[in-house]
């Protein structure tokens, strides 16, 4: 069959007789919402952090700031003396850290440098399965089993920023692993060739050449944890006790009780006025939780290098 | 119709990256026969077969110069319908490439998007380009088994009878042969001495012996730049650019 | 010491230390299972609980649980999964595309009680809503787009290339390669990525506190805008605020949270398994 009359026109210009006009105006339509969902988480962002502010400033403008930073935390006497909350995120956050990023990273290398295969297939789910605990479980726990356990330690009660910061260590371990994991898996062989070659041992391989290499993910690993344990709120509400003062300086000042800011909106909101100060308070806390934890994430974005997420021009 | 099926004019290509593909090609493709574009990797080839049906505008900030014509028309100007232009000019790649579904659902797949959908101008589009492609009988009772369940010849032909099924004027094959074993080589190379009876072909050949087996016309591109075109008899018995006879004398390649 | 020496010394240390981590998660697991187990019964999940919360079950707050789930779904998927395709297949490299990104990354960073906040000032108060399952929902579910949005963006992506180009090639528009090929080969790993998100949103706490959750409420809710109880609010009140509550009660509503949401979990993991394997590419 010849060519010269193909059942489909040969017109090159838009619009042909065979397609039914509707579906280009349909398609167009779906595009424009799909265009629109695009813009949304932008939308949504901003509205959250406009929002914040509207509830918030409020408080700002009737406490002088110099009046919010000092240490005394008592709405019930108008006093709202920050210091205290910011503390005690800090420091459980802080202890968190410290006790996770050493295990999480151990552990990273441990899966992917030492451990044979169906080790792996058991860890790795288990570690998914952590991941997959809500944090009101593991403050639960926490609550129970382990405070009880650090009060017959002799703390005069378990409820500490260092029981806090044990269970919260937990939480954000999967956090650190798996980015970890990804950063130690995306070391090129020959790096790790290469020092085996030259008659390295594998320790000593791990240690000099891949860690170092694997620096940035892990930076962005500790960062990303350190986001999410400065946001948990349900799990220190449990089990860091609940006092809103700062703890004395000595040796123990892990062990005693410590309120974050997270713990303080979520235990007073419920019995506040709406449009109070007090009301207003906890939301200028919500900002500062924001902006700082947008920091964190903002920061770790830019290490990672801006998040371009393209196939690359090959086609 | 006039005689010219495809010009490209003074046509520059540089990457987003800055590389420069293609440097002021200038060929003319005519009716009805088989032009073969060869020349060693990298030269630009799939390059220039993906502007001659615009899958080039896939990369994103890539610049052009220079225009291409098909039937005398360009294809770049902002009212042309980009469907429209693709079903003209079909495009066959290097790794057959089934879509996940059936052996029907593969050579449907085309036509449905177009607005076809009665079952007897599909089914006798399907039985037709199955001929031309010469598998028709290797499939013809098990049209509802899995593309994929094909071998590497067959599953080459099939997308060269998807293709067909959408009745092109211009059939764009991107080295077809590469990876397949001998026989199907010849099966395919054999198919198109009988389809360039009804369709244009342009082709990126396997080697340069495929190149002077299958070919009308040639044109050598080197490093984006075409060396000399014409004639099979004159570019692959005695060209008269030096480098070209280096390439087809295998001197480099 | 010699370099042998401090090879085996470290794979030692790194084995031990690694246990640390590994096995405490064993550990709260097998407590909770065995403290919890021998008060889920029949009615513990199907009974409404009765006098006070002494007697009768928890069904309420697990029937919450999963209404909200579903209320977080309505919510995340259409607008993630349209924002994802937005990404893979429209957004161009531009300053706003970047910033959408960032927007993103910043909003999976949010803590899980500024969420709250703003679902009880703008859903709650605002709109009017008032404590209902549906401010509960939109505020699960403005919580949870991040993560709908970047796994299902990464399944689109993980399409290869080759099927768009065959079908671009073969006529067909953007959005009809996007409708016929790229979501069919997309589903799984965006079904899967939808499930894990709706798990974590069932076990969250603090976005519900201000925005839906009631304590005793032995009746089921009536409409998208009454109370309801939930499994993690519950399990919250019950340890702290209840005194003289059994502790195996409160062993148990742990279990059965834990139990709804590591099913999930479980079902997006085995979703995803079956789905790989039947792909024929």
């Amino acid at each position: 069959m010849a060519t010269t009359e193909p059942a489909i026109p040969v017109e090159l210009e838009a619009s042909e007789p065979g397609r039914p006009a509707s579906r280009s105006w349909s398609e167009r339509i779906i595009e424009g919402l799909i265009k629109l969902c695009g813009i949304s988480a932008v939308v949504i962002i901003t509205l959250i952090f406009l929002f914040l502010i509207k509830e918030g400033v409020p408080a700002f403008r009737e406490i002088r700031i110099a009046q919010m930073l000092t240490s005394r935390w008592y709405p019930i006497e108008g006093m709202y003396g920050i210091v205290p909350l910011l503390v005690g995120s800090l420091l459980v956050t802080v202890l968190a850290i410290i006790i996770a990023v050493p295990l999480g990273l151990v552990t990273a290398v441990y899966l992917g440098e030492f451990a044979p295969p169906w080790q792996r297939e058991i860890l790795k789910p288990l570690i998914e399965v952590l991941a997959g605990i809500p944090s009101i479980v593991l403050g639960f726990f926490g609550w129970l089993v382990l405070a009880p356990l650090i009060q017959s330690l002799g703390a005069p009660s378990g409820l500490t920023a260092f029981t806090g910061g044990i269970i919260l260590a937990y939480m954000t371990l999967p956090t650190i692993i798996s980015i970890t994991e990804d950063a130690l898996y995306a070391v090129p062989k020959e790096y790790r060739d290469g020092s085996l070659a030259i008659g390295a041992t594998q320790w000593q391989t791990i240690w000099r050449v891949v860690i170092p290499a694997a620096r940035s993910g892990i930076v962005i690993a500790v960062m990303l944890g350190l986001g999410r344990a400065f946001g948990e709120t349900m799990l220190v509400l449990l089990v860091t006790g609940n006092a809103a003062n700062i703890p004395e300086l000595g040796l123990d000042i892990f062990f005693q009780p410590v309120r974050t800011m997270t713990a303080t909106i979520a235990s007073e909101m419920g019995e506040v006025a709406q449009g109070s100060l007090h009301y207003s308070v906890l939301f200028a806390i919500g900002i500062i939780l924001f902006l700082i934890t947008a920091a964190i994430n903002s920061l770790a974005t830019h290490l990672v290098g801006g998040g371009k997420r393209r196939r690359g021009s090959q086609i | 119709m006039t005689s010219t099926k495809l010009s490209v004019e003074n046509l520059s290509y540089t990457f987003p990256d800055g590389t420069n593909a293609l440097r002021n090609v200038n060929l003319d493709i005519q009716h009805n026969e088989l032009f073969v574009i060869f020349g060693p990797s990298r030269s630009g080839k799939t390059t220039l077969l993906r502007l001659l049906n615009r899958l080039s505008d896939l990369i994103e900030g890539a610049e052009r110069e220079g225009d291409i014509h098909f039937n005398g028309q360009t294809i770049f100007s902002r009212t042309v319908d980009i469907t429209h232009l693709r079903r003209s000019i079909s495009m066959v790649f290097a790794i057959p490439t089934p879509l996940p579904g059936t052996i029907y659902d593969n050579m449907t797949y085309g036509l449905k998007m177009a607005g076809m959908s009665k079952r007897s101008l599909l089914d006798e589009r399907v039985h037709r380009s199955l001929i031309q492609a010469a598998l028709w009988d290797e499939v013809k009772d098990r049209l509802d088994d899995s593309a994929f369940a094909l071998s590497g010849g067959q599953k080459q032909r099939l997308c060269l009878a998807r293709s067909l099924a959408m009745e092109p004027e211009v059939i764009l094959l991107d080295n077809p042969t590469s990876g397949l074993d001998p026989i199907s080589t010849t099966i395919v190379e054999d198919s198109l001495q009988n389809l360039k009876k009804q369709y244009t072909i342009i082709m990126v050949p396997h080697s340069v012996q495929q190149a002077a087996r299958v070919a009308d016309r040639a044109a050598f591109l080197l490093d984006g730049e075409v060396i000399e075109y014409g004639e099979q008899e004159r570019i692959f018995v005695y060209p008269q650019e030096e480098r070209t006879v280096d390439y087809v004398t295998g001197r480099f390649g | 010491m010699s370099r042998q020496r401090t090879q085996q010394l470290a794979r030692i240390l790194i084995t031990l230390v690694a246990a640390i981590a590994i096995i405490p998660i064993v550990i709260v697991i097998v407590f909770l299972v065995i403290n919890g187990l021998e008060v889920i019964s029949w009615e513990f999940l199907t009974q409404p609980p009765r006098n006070g919360m002494t007697e009768g079950g928890i069904m309420p707050a697990i029937v919450g649980t999963i209404l909200l789930t579903l209320g977080t779904a309505i919510a995340a998927i259409p607008l993630g999964v349209g924002a994802a395709i937005y990404l893979a297949e429209y957004a161009k490299d531009t300053r706003f595309t970047r910033a959408i990104r960032l927007a993103i990354v910043n909003l999976a960073g949010i803590p899980s009680i500024v969420y709250g906040l703003f679902g009880l000032g703008v859903f709650v108060l605002f709109l009017d809503m008032g404590t209902s399952i549906i401010a509960g929902s939109l505020t699960l579910g403005i919580m949870t787009l991040p993560v709908v949005i970047s796994t299902s963006e990464e399944a689109i992506l993980a399409v290869p290339q080759e099927f768009r180009l065959v079908s671009l090639s073969l006529g067909a528009t953007r959005w009809q390669t996007i409708r016929n090929q790229i979501m069919p080969q997309a589903l799984p790993g965006i079904i899967t990525g939808v499930i894990l998100g709706l798990g974590r949103a069932a076990g969250e706490t603090a976005p519900i506190l201000f925005t839906v959750a009631a304590f005793y409420l032995p009746e089921m809710p009536k409409s998208i805008f009454d109370q309801t109880m939930a499994l993690p609010y519950h399990l919250y009140v019950i340890a702290t605020q209840v005194p003289g509550m059994p502790l195996s009660v409160q062993y148990g509503t742990a279990l059965v949270l834990l139990f709804l949401v590591l099913s999930l979990t479980l079902i997006a993991s085995i979703l995803r398994t079956i789905m790989r394997r039947r792909r024929e590419w």
